[in-house]
């Protein structure tokens, strides 16, 4: 067969015809020459199962699968079974019905190894739907969803009506294209054939570089574009998230601070990229020294990562009150423990990818981002413009957690376009995402905790360090927050706690679903469990006797009069948790094999918004003179569910049902900044803002209908309708004035959270809210092995209100399995553990059923009462796993993950407290 | 460059002679290890090869062509005796990679963690190997070289895997250790053999991996069981000092040289345990033969 031959084979019915050259990955030739683009890269290395595909109906990974083998063959992929297979078409609806998409970045692979599943079997046990799906991940839902709609596809129906008002369990509302595989995600954009950027990166931790001729090495390749360097960025070379830590380079300048940061791009045509051998790129690398641990960082002599941070300390927290060290030496009983956690990596499914282009005189850059306007504000620095002349276009977002509130691809694909005046397009490998971007912070935590015999808690003396890597990100943030919740949702009126943010020679550490909050959970709630078994208390009669309350101060002196609800989720669980403790016991004392059993609980809480500063939201609707109501949602949707829980707290404002929304945005261009998708707060603050813009704009339709607000609203094609006891008003819109663009009336609405600063103490106000959780486990440890298996978690979680419980129920599941990857399996070593075999998430066979419990204790600031929710999710899980073991085997593990091999020398060795 | 589906052994063969070419069967170890900026050099795909497929019974025992997949081999109908090589089926990685993996290709692609080189260790299994001189045969213990390196000359392909016939009863066993449930590198896995008459154990066979630089056969362990009661097993651990002389386990990612030892102890005694249940019901199969 000669080189590039034509291949022949099927695709979703239809013959098709391509050239591809020599071994090209299946995927890549359905994506790139045959628009299928409802096929998921997510890894290349047949370890995330995102690109599945049926071949003559079976399931394979596209991206192992050279195109030359399906020569004549049936190839299908999610599109085209939804075209065909009625079994497909349920399952769609049944996906829809259980939320069981959330970013939709895997779930084109999800629904295609269902579909292979349900041919063979239609009528699947929950073993068997786990076993066909073991092979593909998924990062958002903690799969139980997943589990449940492929159990359910043979009875799902289409969609149910009615309004769709805050508390319905609605469907999402962007649901359908995440289904069928047709949302379009960050390397989604750019059209096949664009120019296609390669960015070089350093190979050691620490290394000095040199470059050589960069213009003759780029002369000699044909196909080559461009070659970006340092030199190339036309701002300041500098890009931040937190204003006075603006400290990362797009390209590092002369020196290199971690294994995988960014020194030069190459810009060029698909096949000259595709052809290109990184090692010929033109740079002499001289190794230096360098620091990767905390300790190692401060030691002296040690070489500094940014010269004016001494002692490579970033920056510190604090939080004081009252006087732990008196109130722990008056204590009956004191615990301390000394606890260790590792760099834990995102690992949504979607790896960061763009596409930018230069219209007129402005760049657009289109790029999954959890922060536009951020966003923005940053590339205006980078490219020295003008932010008028800057337009960023979030597209889908596979998954975030945090690390896609910095910038990734975006400085590469706007210099790019700049500098070649073409459009390009820049899609992160599995490696270069992990290597590159932000990561959860190591921790180094020791803790000191005393009682009273009467149980009531008595001093905390708390020292955490983070590794913070080589930048900034959201370091400082981590450093604050974490002071203000390490003393968990209790009442602890003696309290101190420190933390440091020390750099390294590592990836940056950012924000990770909770900013160094989980790292304290575990250890102040395996402490707990600690001065419980001491004092003879039942756990979780431990927690409610030292519970916060309304009016009981926080450590920061903040008193809230409403909505503490962390006793409510503690009582919540106290029906499994006495039931299960008694039948772990029961269980335990007839053991006669290697497994024991164990139940475990911990609590959490978490500051919705940011932490004492601004925090606004603004959100803005018109309806049309057609009678169509635009949201202008700037609040992006990483797979949580903004879309709908905002399209469904204004259509309630607004008092229309959920089905007339129609969503614009985000796009910086179009719709206001509504802040970014991070510290629990778009259901809580952008809620609030699309609340008040919802009852803006229904005051301004009712006044013209001239009727009181209780009156109910009706907007259909071509008039507004109200309707108040007898009276009926009805106008055509036509009839009122409109602006050019079809506007009758236009509203918005803003919010910002009221918070005071923290004095140099921590006393203030950090947060408008909190939302609170308890969490339990129940495992079984093989004693001998040291392998674990997780029974079940029972998870309660205060909300406030749920305004969509159906994706509350989602957040909470894929945050336990999130806290399980973290316990259990997670730690990025550079170097090491760069891809997702060596790195190991959660699959779908090691999540338990996850019953979630919404606790609603209203708020007084949330948007009907509700509370974020986003972050408190993996909070406790971690410290119950810890607890449960600690209960089944006794042994009190200090350093996560957990692996088989830690659990079983503590079990061996006692690695006790 | 071409991608060459030769449709006879001997068409391979010859094509294998006139070019440098890169063999691959399902690609699943092959594609992720490609690197950036790497073409494929011409590629021989003998995953079509008729003279690979399938899984047959002769006189000389059960023949499993190089091509086979894990699917196929999962869901044959195979003796008692190959039932760790069917547990070993189902775990490799996860359905796509069973549905494209094949046994020739694990063996050849002889990373320290196969998950078919134990089973079939236990199994004796030799491996068939083809070039224009003919055919040879080779115990899989010695075709396996050392970590990624096999006794295979450039103009030869590996054909089949022959696993010899057991006579009498046997049962096997295997079990895989990993921090996950799906898709994971496995930190130790034990494959078990037994056969047994009576009560005893006539004949063992166990072999670890992940726990060297090659799977390893437990010799010492072997006669050591060799004539023991089955009622003995459950007490039965290999002494690490004495038994485990062919293995080095490391320390990595995954867990301590430590633990894989302790581990690698355990695994067997309880792949040794569930081989023995195996084997006893295959003897008390009222159509045994």
């Amino acid at each position: 067969m000669p080189a590039d031959a034509e291949i022949r084979f099927t695709l979703n019915g239809r013959p098709v015809s391509v050239a591809a050259p020599t071994g090209e990955r299946l995927s890549e030739t359905l994506r790139e020459r045959l628009g299928a683009r409802d096929v998921k890269i997510g890894c290349n290395a047949g370890d995330c199962g995102a690109c599945s595909v049926l071949v003559e109906g079976k399931l394979h990974c596209a991206c192992l699968m050279p195109v030359q083998k399906v020569q004549g063959r049936l190839v299908e992929t999610v599109a085209g079974l939804l075209e065909t297979d009625a079994r497909a078409q349920r399952l769609a609806d049944s996906f829809q019905n259980h939320a069981a998409a959330q970013c939709g970045f895997c779930t084109p692979g999800m629904m295609v190894a269902s579909v292979a599943l349900l041919r063979d079997n239609p009528a699947p046990s929950e073993a068997e739907i786990t076993q066909a799906l073991g092979g593909v991940l998924c990062r958002c839902t903690g799969y139980r969803k997943i589990i449940d709609a492929v159990a359910d596809a043979p009875h799902a129906q289409a969609a149910v009506g009615g309004s769709g008002h805050a508390g319905a369990a609605i469907r999402r509302v962007d649901g359908a294209a995440k289904v069928a595989g047709a949302e379009s995600f960050g390397d989604d954009i750019a059209p096949a054939g664009t120019l296609e950027i390669l960015v070089i990166r350093a190979p050691h931790p620490h290394a000095a570089f040199a470059f050589g001729d960069l213009e003759a090495w780029r002369a000699e390749r044909p196909g080559l574009v461009a070659v970006l360097t340092a030199a190339d960025v036309p701002g300041r070379n500098a890009f931040g998230v937190i204003p006075a830590f603006i400290d990362q380079p797009a390209f590092a300048e002369s020196t290199a601070r971690f294994r995988g940061e960014a020194v030069a791009a190459v810009v060029g045509t698909p096949d000259a990229i595709r052809a290109l051998d990184p090692t010929s790129f033109p740079v002499i690398w001289q190794e230096r020294a360098a620091v990767q641990g905390m300790a190692e960082a401060q030691a002296e002599g040690a070489p500094l990562l940014h010269q004016d941070r001494p002692g490579n300390l970033m920056c510190r927290g604090f939080v004081a009150c009252g006087d732990a060290a008196a109130a722990l030496s008056a204590a009956d009983v004191t615990v301390e423990g000394h606890f260790f956690s590792g760099f834990v990596e995102h690992a949504y499914l979607e790896p960061e990818a763009g596409f930018a282009e230069v219209i007129e005189d402005r760049i657009e850059i289109h790029a999954c981002t959890q922060a536009p306007v951020m966003d923005l504000e940053s590339m205006a620095i980078l490219l020295g413009m003008d932010r008028a002349r800057i337009r960023i276009v979030p597209t889908a977002v596979g998954g975030g957690f945090g690390a896609k509130l910095d910038l990734s691809v975006q400085p590469y694909l706007a210099i790019a376009a700049l500098k070649t005046g073409r459009p390009v397009r820049l899609a992160y490998s599995r490696t270069e995402s992990m290597q590159s971007t932000t990561k959860r912070h190591p921790s180094d935590i020791r803790l000191r905790l005393g009682a009273t015999r009467d149980g009531r808690l008595s001093g905390c003396d708390f020292r955490g360090d983070f590794n913070t890597g080589a930048y900034a990100s959201w370091g400082p943030t981590v450093a604050n927050r974490v002071p203000v919740h390490a003393s968990g949702p209790y009442f602890l009126p003696d309290y101190r706690a420190e933390s440091r943010a020390i750099h390294t020679h590592n990836p940056p550490s950012g924000a990770f679903r909770g900013f160094g909050v989980p790292q304290a959970a575990i250890a102040l709630e395996s402490l707990l469990d600690e001065l419980a078994i001491k004092l003879d208390i039942d756990p979780l009669e431990f927690r409610l006797r030292n519970a916060l309350d309304n009016g009981v101060p926080t450590v920061c002196g903040q008193v809230f009069a409403q909505g503490v609800g962390i006793k409510p989720c503690l009582t919540a669980l106290a029906p499994a948790w006495q039931a299960e403790r008694l039948a772990a016991e029961a269980f335990n004392r007839s053991a006669e094999g290697a497994v024991r059993r164990g139940v475990g609980l911990a609590s959490g809480w978490y500051g919705c918004g940011n932490t004492s500063l601004p925090n606004p939201s603004t959100i803005m609707a018109h309806l049309m003179a057609d009678g169509r109501i635009l949201l202008h949602q700037g609040a992006v949707d990483i797979g949580q569910g903004s879309n709908t829980v905002i399209a469904q707290i204004f259509a309630t404002a607004l008092g229309v049902p959920v089905a007339q929304i129609n969503l614009i945005g985000a796009d910086t261009d179009q719709t206001p900044d509504a802040g970014k998708t991070s510290a629990s707060r778009q259901t809580f603050v952008s809620g609030n803002a699309a609340r008040l813009c919802g009852q803006a704009l229904r005051a301004q339709i009712l006044a013209v209908l001239q009727v009181p607000d209780q009156a109910e609203l009706t907007i259909a094609a071509g008039h507004i309708m109200a309707q108040d006891g007898p009276t009926r008003r009805q106008i055509a819109l036509n009839s009122l004035t409109a602006d050019a663009a079809g506007r009758v009336f236009t509203a918005t609405g803003h919010y910002d959270p009221p918070t005071r600063p923290l004095d140099a103490n921590g006393q203030g106000a950090p947060y408008a809210q909190f939302g609170y959780a308890a969490q339990m486990a129940v495992v079984e440890v093989d004693i001998t092995l040291g392998t674990l298996r997780i029974l079940r978690f029972v998870a309660a979680h205060d909300v406030g209100k749920a305004i969509n419980p159906l994706l509350a129920e989602g957040q909470i599941q894929g945050g336990v399995a999130q806290g399980i990857g973290m316990a259990l399996m997670e730690e990025y070593i550079p170097g090491r553990s760069e891809n997702l075999h060596d790195y190991l998430i959660p699959t779908i066979g090691d999540i338990p059923p996850i019953e979630s419990i919404l606790v609603e204790v209203p708020d007084a600031h949330g948007p009907y009462g509700a509370k974020g929710l986003g972050e408190h999710v993996l909070i406790p899980t971690a410290p119950a796993l810890l607890n449960a073991i600690r209960h089944a085997c006794g042994a009190r593990l200090t350093h996560v993950p957990v692996t088989p091999a830690t659990l079983a020398a503590a079990i061996r060795g006692g690695d006790h407290v | 460059m071409a991608y060459l589906t030769p449709r006879s052994v001997d068409e391979a063969l010859d094509l294998l002679r006139q070019h440098r070419l890169v063999i691959v069967a399902g690609c699943t170890d092959v594609l992720p290890a490609q690197r950036q900026g790497q073409r494929p050099a011409a590629v021989l795909d003998l995953s079509e090869l008729p003279a690979l497929q399938g899984i047959s019974h002769g006189p000389e025992g059960w023949r499993i062509g190089a091509a086979t997949t894990w699917t196929e081999i999962a869901r044959a109908a195979l003796p008692p005796a190959m039932a760790g090589l069917q547990q070993a089926a189902r775990q490799v990685g996860a359905i796509q990679i069973q549905n494209a993996g094949t046994i020739g290709g694990n063996i050849c692609n002889a990373s320290p963690a196969a998950d078919g080189v134990p089973p079939l260790l236990t199994l004796n299994a030799e491996i068939e190997v083809a070039s224009v001189a003919g055919l040879r045969r080779v115990p899989l213990s010695r075709f396996i070289t050392g970590p990624r390196r096999i006794d295979l000359a450039p103009d030869e392909i590996v054909t089949a895997v022959v696993i010899p016939q057991d006579a009498g009863a046997a049962g096997g066993a295997f079990l895989k250790l990993g921090a996950r449930s799906f898709m994971v590198i496995s930190i130790a896995m034990v494959a078990a053999v037994l056969r047994v008459s009576a009560g005893r154990i006539v004949e063992a066979r166990v072999a670890v991996g992940a726990c060297s630089a090659v799977a390893q056969r437990l010799t010492d362990f072997e006669s050591d069981l060799e004539g023991r009661s089955l009622s003995d097993l459950a007490a039965l651990l290999p002494d690490p000092a004495r038994h485990f002389a062919p293995l080095a386990p490391i320390s990595d990612v995954r867990a301590t040289a430590a633990y894989r030892t302790g581990a690698a102890q355990e695994l067997c005694r309880r792949a040794l345990l569930q081989a023995a249940s195996v084997a006893e019901a295959e003897e008390n199969r009222p159509d045994a033969r």
